[in-house]
């Protein structure tokens, strides 16, 4: 069942086209990671779909319900859960306090204090430092926090804008462990923008690749990695 | 020692109208990143509210003979409603507008409010009397205290305390915590964008309100300017508590506010006319040391 249809998609900022009309679909429970370049589109694409930026033209439909336009608070509360590049973490708030606006939208208490002990089970670190400001956490928990807070949303799809930016190979290692037994624990579909295809490919799932705005190559990530174009579209040989 | 007390008590009470104007301030600079100058001219307006519109120096009492627990509440309510409203007509209008273009049009909605008032109350100062009462001194500690100084302080301590309940214990505290943070961030975990804002809207309205009857009691006068000198050192007192600091903008009022009086207090006489100089010139001496003002969230900043 698609949980996520885009459809010929269109973002410019000003006078530069970020998106060229994208289409894509995410079925339920599935992993898409989405590659590229700087500059490609990719970012945009996550800003798109959660309303953060509009598309000037196409249409974006969250389990069959249309979302083109909507305002960010209403595309979450579809059960879309972006966690942005840069790791937004509320410094001035409480790690508690960071997963509490996570789950503001969700009516079942018990069911949020339950998960909430599941996020502190997943992530020890946190619940050590419960009370503490988020924003004196290093990059790495701050990842892990905003991962955690995004999990708070209850989502039915989450997208991670480069969860290994800036992180140290261990570190990503853990995210990634964490993600893929998540996936597995919640039937939580993932789009993931990241830059190294290698761990796509570890991980598994389909794999799309961006380029100047467009999706010029899409398929299994196992292939895809082993795929010479992959390497043309970061190093602009070829013909495009 | 009694004259000590004194000043202590002129500088808290001093303090805490700034300390309830940064707030009106922050809280909508917090979650909108808007400076609003019109806040002065909204405190203006809730006083004039309880007099009926008239030409006459003398003013014609309208609401302002309710009871007081009439009276305060009515007046609150103009006060979250003219702010809420000024949101709705004004400041949504330009919510991806950047700040300075923001700030503009607050300029212009205080320049609407305060032309109104001219129109419907002329521009001369009329004379109101609220609880004549609370003008009579109460001994505190050996010395003689205007109540109204007392009643000033525990309302705004009572005000401080209250707010901070609701910051920091309520969901909707919560949220607007987390929109000050991160306004983008908070809309994409579910947090509704304009009812973040109105709230802020309606608290500041409300602080306003309550900074007018605290003023029209002091001084007995509804005056069409009464709210630009406050306005500005409340405006002042963000910027030194850190811009979007809520307990630095309170702490930096109170700060201003002991400041003013202490300068009045301890200068030659033949300075204290310019003591707002010397107020002012401290503020600039804060902000030459420390230019992100004195409580700036270190939290805040993220560590890469």
């Amino acid at each position: 069942m698609t949980l996520l249809a885009v459809n010929d998609v269109t973002v410019r900022y000003g006078r530069l086209t970020a998106l060229r009309g994208i289409t894509l679909t995410i079925a339920e429970g599935e992993v898409l990671f989405v590659t590229g370049p700087n500059g490609a589109g990719k970012s945009t694409l996550l800003n798109a779909i959660a309303g953060v930026v509009p598309a000037i033209s196409g249409s974006i439909a969250i389990d069959g319900a249309e979302v083109t336009g909507a305002p960010p608070e209403q595309i979450a509360r579809r059960g879309f859960s972006l966690v942005p590049e840069g790791r937004n973490v509320f410094g001035t708030l409480t790690i508690e306090e960071n997963l509490n606006v996570g789950a503001g939208m969700r009516a079942d208490k018990q069911q949020v204090a339950r998960d909430l002990e599941s996020v502190y089970h997943e992530f020890p670190m946190l619940a050590e430092r419960r009370h503490a400001a988020a924003g004196m956490l290093s990059g790495g928990q701050q990842q892990m926090l905003v991962i955690g807070r995004a999990l708070m949303a209850a989502p039915r799809l989450m997208a991670i804008d480069e969860p290994s930016l800036g992180l140290a190979p261990k570190i990503i290692d853990q995210v990634y462990e964490i993600l893929v037994r998540l996936r597995a624990q919640r039937r939580l579909t993932l789009l993931i923008v990241e830059q190294s295809s290698t761990r796509a490919m570890m991980t598994g799932g389909r794999m799309i690749l961006m380029r100047g705005g467009r999706i010029v190559l899409e398929g299994e990530a196992g292939d895809m990695v082993k795929d010479e174009r992959l390497k043309q579209a970061y190093f602009g040989f070829g013909d495009h | 020692m009694t004259e000590l007390l004194q000043i202590v008590f002129d500088a808290l009470s001093l303090g805490s109208l700034y300390a309830l104007g940064a707030l009106g301030i922050a809280l909508i600079f917090g979650v909108m990143r808007l400076v609003n100058f019109a806040h002065g001219d909204f405190i203006a307006f809730c006083v004039f509210a309880m007099l009926w519109p008239s030409i006459n120096a003398a003013a014609i009492v309208f609401a302002g003979n309710l009871p007081f627990y009439l009276l305060i509440p009515l007046l609150l309510l103009v006060g979250a409603a003219l702010s809420v409203l000024s949101e709705v007509i004004v400041f949504r209008r330009f919510r991806n507008a950047n700040p300075a273009t923001m700030m503009i049009a607050s300029f212009a909605l205080g320049f609407a409010i305060r032309n109104f008032l001219l129109m419907m109350y002329s521009s001369r100062p009329k004379s109101i009397t609220l609880w004549p009462r609370l003008s009579l001194p109460v001994e505190v500690l050996g010395a003689r205290i205007p109540m109204l100084q007392v009643v000033t302080i525990i309302i705004t301590l009572v005000v401080l305390a209250a707010l901070t309940v609701f910051l920091k214990r309520t969901r909707y505290g919560l949220e607007m915590r987390a929109a000050a943070d991160n306004f983008t961030m908070a809309r994409m975990l579910g947090v509704r964008a304009n009812g973040v804002i109105l709230l802020a809207f309606a608290i500041s309205g409300m602080l306003a309100a309550a900074i007018g009857l605290i003023l029209a009691t002091n001084s007995g006068t509804a005056d069409i300017g009464m709210g630009a000198n406050l306005m500005l050192i409340a405006f002042i007192a963000t910027v030194i508590g850190g811009l979007g600091s809520v307990p630095g903008a309170v702490a930096a009022g109170f700060l201003i506010g002991g400041a003013s009086v202490v300068f009045q207090a301890t200068l030659p006489h033949d300075a204290r006319v310019f003591r707002d100089a010397f107020v002012y010139g401290a503020v600039i001496v804060v902000l030459l040391v420390r230019p992100q003002g004195l409580f700036a969230p270190k939290s805040a900043k993220q560590r890469v």
